[in-house]
């Protein structure tokens, strides 16, 4: 039998592979003639990034070498593109020359895909796909300088690590919000972008790509939201797509890729197949290499005639960055009945999270400790039945009767000289000592050093070093956890978040070990206030992570109609205001307006559409939200006083008018309320406010903590001063010792009994260095907070009011 | 099942939720993760909350009016006797797609 003529397009690893099984099977029965465009044959293609960061070179990932092929005698055309196919004469036309097949393999893998931006050709801008790609970007990096990767997934993410190794300042722009979105959720993708930064990579999420800026060569990227960044290097790695011009132009059947049979044949001719990058079987494109070797076999089978059929399987994925260990397999979304299990370790940065459906893991992600991946990806594959190890599944197959984690580890590992009280500065040497003494429970300890008998936020971690300290002695009392996510309390999430430090709620999340995978609606509104408050520059407050009324800045109402509540600063309104809200009343036919409790007028029932609109109609009057929904500041409610009545000795007005523009926008723990009253009379009701302030001859008189909701409270003094100033002062440090302490949900009169008055005068009276730094803590975050949110919704998220789609519309057409 | 492309997923905010207008009713759409999202009634069966208003956690939702949570792959209400319907939706390159004939819509094309 003479040999038939086999032409192959492309030495990638698929053909490689292809090539290995048809002539150890059927050695001598195909004269194979290879083409490939770059100017070599096989190798390792995803060993490029150990070649990019040093640690193998070239003739290290090799495949196949001259010797291989010519001892399988086929003929190499390396360095020949492949121009064009004809299907009627069978033949194929390269560069140099034209050859006839019988069967022809098309095998030319994937080109990456190019963000259609300015620059993008200029010198210096390159993919990361092959040999000379790699080999540019260990040149560029020889001569130092910033690299910008863009893509976040795993080649950008592998260019970026390598680049970084050599020495090169790397920022890695990815337009999602984490890192491989494709094969990581938010936790996992937390815990890459912490140990990338950890190395000097910058990561910017988020970031979409406006333009590559240069003369001559690249010199820098700029961001749609305008921020530049300085760039010797930009490398692409935003995705790639299968490579068909040749098969499209033969008039092959082209989806995405070039359809293939389960055989691999082209559905359009079957003396045609396809394999790799560039098929596409059953609406599935592949990206890494287990298929393409599942799709290989497959292909020699068809060549040999003998019968087989390729089906598409789940793949796992592994990030080739040293130090970087993650794994991630199947799928975890979709489908009625899953099921999640997480599990954390914050101390080792360990995340797993494994999604079971019915008796089935269906999916697995894993960062940290990635050690029985491949187990569960077995699991996965064979679709066990998990039923029996539901319980000790996520602890590995290794697992048999180890408990979790002690959650009294961290304390215990503490050293001697650690601060546990900060109010009194106590170490827990002191505390040890304390309790060898004999303290035996809370109230002893803080009788014989003052630990947690300030504030009291320490009060958890004395208790827990009671516990290390006498073991099954101590009773520990049941604390109350924030909720069902976590067990620690909220003055200890307060606590972390601060001395960590935590500034994301992945980190949160992560480092104090939520069992959850993103919390609840009990948990994520006092995390994102916690971090909002104590990192005002640095973390961006969430708006899914509110409820509804601080979402859309609007009372939600029994019906899902929203109600509006302009500012009327200190009471104070004018004629044209007040036309301003008729005018808007009617215009959305706003079927309620009421004068509130809280001396403004309330538009009730309005559609939640509308209310981009409206808001934009009141601004134009002047008019800003006034916040009736907000866990912030409320009104400053007001009297008449020196401006027009008989008794008044100061003016009351006007100071409440400064107070509620120096407050406006802040957020707090719970709802804040003021009150000026012009004299004693207190018409203001400024006696059950959270902060009331009466006027007096002498000055005036600052209380706090009152309220007149579920609890009836009246205030309790904080000082008498003479001037408008310092009431100004005191109030405003007051309010802030108030966000930077207190839990959420607790009105300032639950939060003052239990740290103490005698605690807040100490901080806000007594130490003018401390009420400097509480005045100047608040303003910075007001720089952030004091603005008007109806007015940034109306210009740049109206949108987001709107339905998606109206298919009603469509349907009535 | 007959896909109707309802709009971009990144016009559903992570862990937030759009509506989206149906002769069967108001349908919320979720976007549970990067790549995750679930569609359900809008409306809470306790007294008729806008489900889509409410704070998306792990694949639930909690109604914003009086706190009942959802589960969103079975329409279950965690620890009532009740349920929401739910519907296909799928992502294509980076469009969400929604079942039209569970929503009772024809075909788009
Ligand atoms: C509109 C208004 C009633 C009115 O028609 O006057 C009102 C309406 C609501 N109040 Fe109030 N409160 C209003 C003045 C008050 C007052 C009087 C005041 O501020 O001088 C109080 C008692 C004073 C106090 O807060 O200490 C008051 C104590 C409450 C409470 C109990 C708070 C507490 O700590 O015990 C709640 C519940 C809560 O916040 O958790 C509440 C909650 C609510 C909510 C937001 C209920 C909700 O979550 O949906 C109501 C929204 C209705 C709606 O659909 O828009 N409202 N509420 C008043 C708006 C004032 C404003 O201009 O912003
Ligand atoms: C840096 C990097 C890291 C990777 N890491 C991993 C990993 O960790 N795990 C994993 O599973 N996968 C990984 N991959 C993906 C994997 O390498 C690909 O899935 C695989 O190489 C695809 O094989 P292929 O044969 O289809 O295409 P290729 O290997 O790309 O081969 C196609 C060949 O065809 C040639 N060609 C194209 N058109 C023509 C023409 N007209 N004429 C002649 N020749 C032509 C091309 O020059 C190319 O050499 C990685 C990829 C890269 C670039
Ligand atoms: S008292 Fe306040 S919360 Fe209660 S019904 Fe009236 S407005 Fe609503
Ligand atoms: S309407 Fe949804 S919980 Fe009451």
């Amino acid at each position: 039998m003479t040999p038939k003529n086999l032409v192959v397009i492309g030495a990638g690893m698929a053909s490689g592979r292809v090539l290995e099984h048809l002539t150890d099977a059927a050695p001598g029965t195909w004269d194979i003639t290879l083409f490939n465009a770059e100017p070599r044959g096989n190798y390792n293609r995803i060993m490029l990034s150990p070649v990019l960061s040093g640690d193998k070179t070239y003739a290290d990932i090799v495949t196949h070498d001259d010797e291989w092929y010519a001892a399988r005698g086929i003929t190499c055309r390396f360095g020949e593109h492949v121009v064009s196919i004809d299907r009627a004469a069978k033949t194929v036309t390269g560069e140099n020359g034209t050859v006839p097949y019988d069967k022809l393999l098309v095998a030319t893998g994937s080109a990456p895909f190019i963000i259609p931006v300015e620059g993008r050709d200029l010198p210096g801008v390159i993919t990361y796909r092959d040999l000379d790609d790699t080999e540019a970007m260990i040149a560029a990096a020889a001569k130092g300088g910033k690299a910008v990767v863009i893509g976040g997934g795993l080649l950008g993410l592998e260019a970026a690590a390598g680049l970084a190794e050599r020495g090169m300042d790397v920022t890695v722009l990815h337009l999602m919000g984490h890192l491989m979105e494709r094969q990581l959720d938010e936790a996992a993708g937390y815990l890459l972008r912490r140990d990338l930064e950890a190395r000097g990579i910058t990561i910017m999420t988020g970031a979409s790509t406006a333009a590559i800026l240069g003369t001559d060569r690249v010199e820098g990227v700029l961001l749609e939201d305008n921020t530049g960044l300085e760039a010797d290097l930009v490398v692409m790695a935003v995705g790639i797509r299968p490579e068909t011009r040749l098969a499209s132009d033969a008039g092959l059947e082209v989806a995405r890729g070039v359809a293939v049979n389960a055989q691999m044949q082209s559905l359009s001719d079957p003396d045609i197949l396809a394999v790799g990058e560039c098929v596409e079987f059953d609406g599935h494109l592949f990206g890494l290499v287990a298929p393409l070797y599942d799709q290989a076999k497959i292909v020699a089978d068809s060549l040999m005639d003998r019968e087989n059929a390729f089906v598409v399987r789940d793949v796992a994925t592994k990030l080739k960055v040293t130090g970087c260990d993650l794994f991630s397999a199947g799928d975890f979304k979709d489908g009625p009945g899953r099921e999640d299990i997480v599990y954390r370790d914050p101390a080792r940065g360990i995340y797993k999270r494994l999604v079971i459906e019915g008796d089935r893991l269906v999916g697995a992600v894993m960062y940290g400790d990635t050690a029985d991946g491949n187990w569960f990806f077995g699991l996965i594959k064979d679709e066990t039945d998990i039923e029996e190890m539901r319980e000790t599944l996520i602890f590995g197959p290794a697992y048999q009767g180890r408990a979790p984690a002690d959650p009294l580890s961290a304390v215990a590992a503490l050293p001697p000289e650690a601060e546990i009280c900060g109010c009194n500065g106590i170490c827990k040497g002191t505390i040890v000592a304390a309790i060898e003494g004999g303290a035996g429970d809370l109230a002893a300890v803080r009788a014989a050093t003052k630990a947690s008998a300030s504030c009291g936020t320490c009060t958890g971690l004395v208790e827990q070093v009671l516990q290390v300290t006498l073991g099954d002695a101590f009773k520990l009392p049941a604390v109350q956890a924030i909720c069902g996510c976590t067990d620690h309390t909220h003055e200890d999430v307060r606590r972390l978040i601060k001395s960590m430090p935590l500034k994301s709620q992945e980190a949160v999340w992560q480092e104090l070990g939520w069992k959850t995978r993103n919390g609840c609606h009990v948990c994520r509104p006092a995390i994102n206030f916690y971090l909002l408050a104590d990192w005002p520059l640095d973390y961006l407050d969430d708006p899914q992570s509110r409820f509804i009324n601080e979402r859309k800045h609007a009372n939600i109402q029994k019906d899902g109609t929203f109600s509006v509540v302009p500012r009327m600063w200190g009471g104070i309104t004018t004629p044209d205001e007040l036309r301003a809200i008729a005018d808007a009343a009617d215009r959305y036919k706003v079927p309620t307006v009421k004068v509130t409790g809280g001396q403004r007028i309330d538009l009730l029932g309005v559609k939640g559409e509308d209310l981009p609109a409206i808001w934009a109609d009141l601004n134009k009057a002047g008019l800003v939200s006034g916040h009736a929904y907000s866990k912030g500041l409320r009104t400053v409610k007001t009297c008449v006083g020196t401006d027009h009545c008989r008794f008044g000795t100061q003016d009351s007005t006007g100071l409440g008018i400064k107070l509620e523009q120096i407050l406006w926008g802040s957020w707090t723990p719970h709802k804040v309320k003021l009150a000026v009253s012009g004299c004693p009379r207190n018409c203001a009701e400024a006696t059950c406010k959270d902060v009331g302030i009466i006027c007096v001859d002498s000055g005036f008189q600052v209380g706090v903590g009152g309220a007149a909701g579920m609890d009836l409270k009246e205030t309790r003094r904080l000082a008498d001063v003479r001037t408008e100033q310092e009431a100004i002062d005191l109030t405003v440090a007051f309010i802030q010792l108030y966000r930077e302490n207190a839990r959420y949900l607790d009105r300032p009169y639950k939060w003052v009994a239990k740290v103490g008055l005698d605690w807040i005068k100490a901080r806000v009276v007594d130490d003018p260095g401390e009420r400097r730094r509480l005045i100047d803590a608040f303003e910075l975050s007001q720089s952030i907070y004091r603005k008007d949110p109806w007015a940034e919704h109306a210009a740049t998220r109206a949108q987001s009011y709107a339905p998606l789609a109206d298919l009603t519309l469509e349907a009535a057409e | 099942m007959s896909w109707i492309d309802i709009g971009a997923l990144d016009d559903v905010p992570l862990r937030g939720a759009r509506l989206v207008k149906t002769r069967a009713g108001c349908v919320a759409v979720f976007r549970t993760g990067a790549a995750e999202v679930f569609a359900a009634s809008n409306t809470c069966p306790h007294k008729g909350g806008p489900l889509s208003e409410g704070i998306v956690h792990g694949t639930r939702v909690t109604c914003p009016l009086h706190n009942w949570v959802f589960d969103l792959e079975t329409g279950a209400a965690v620890g009532e006797d009740a349920r929401i319907d739910v519907f296909p939706v799928r992502i294509e390159a980076g469009r969400i797609l929604i079942d039209g004939a569970a929503v009772g819509q024809r075909s788009a094309a």
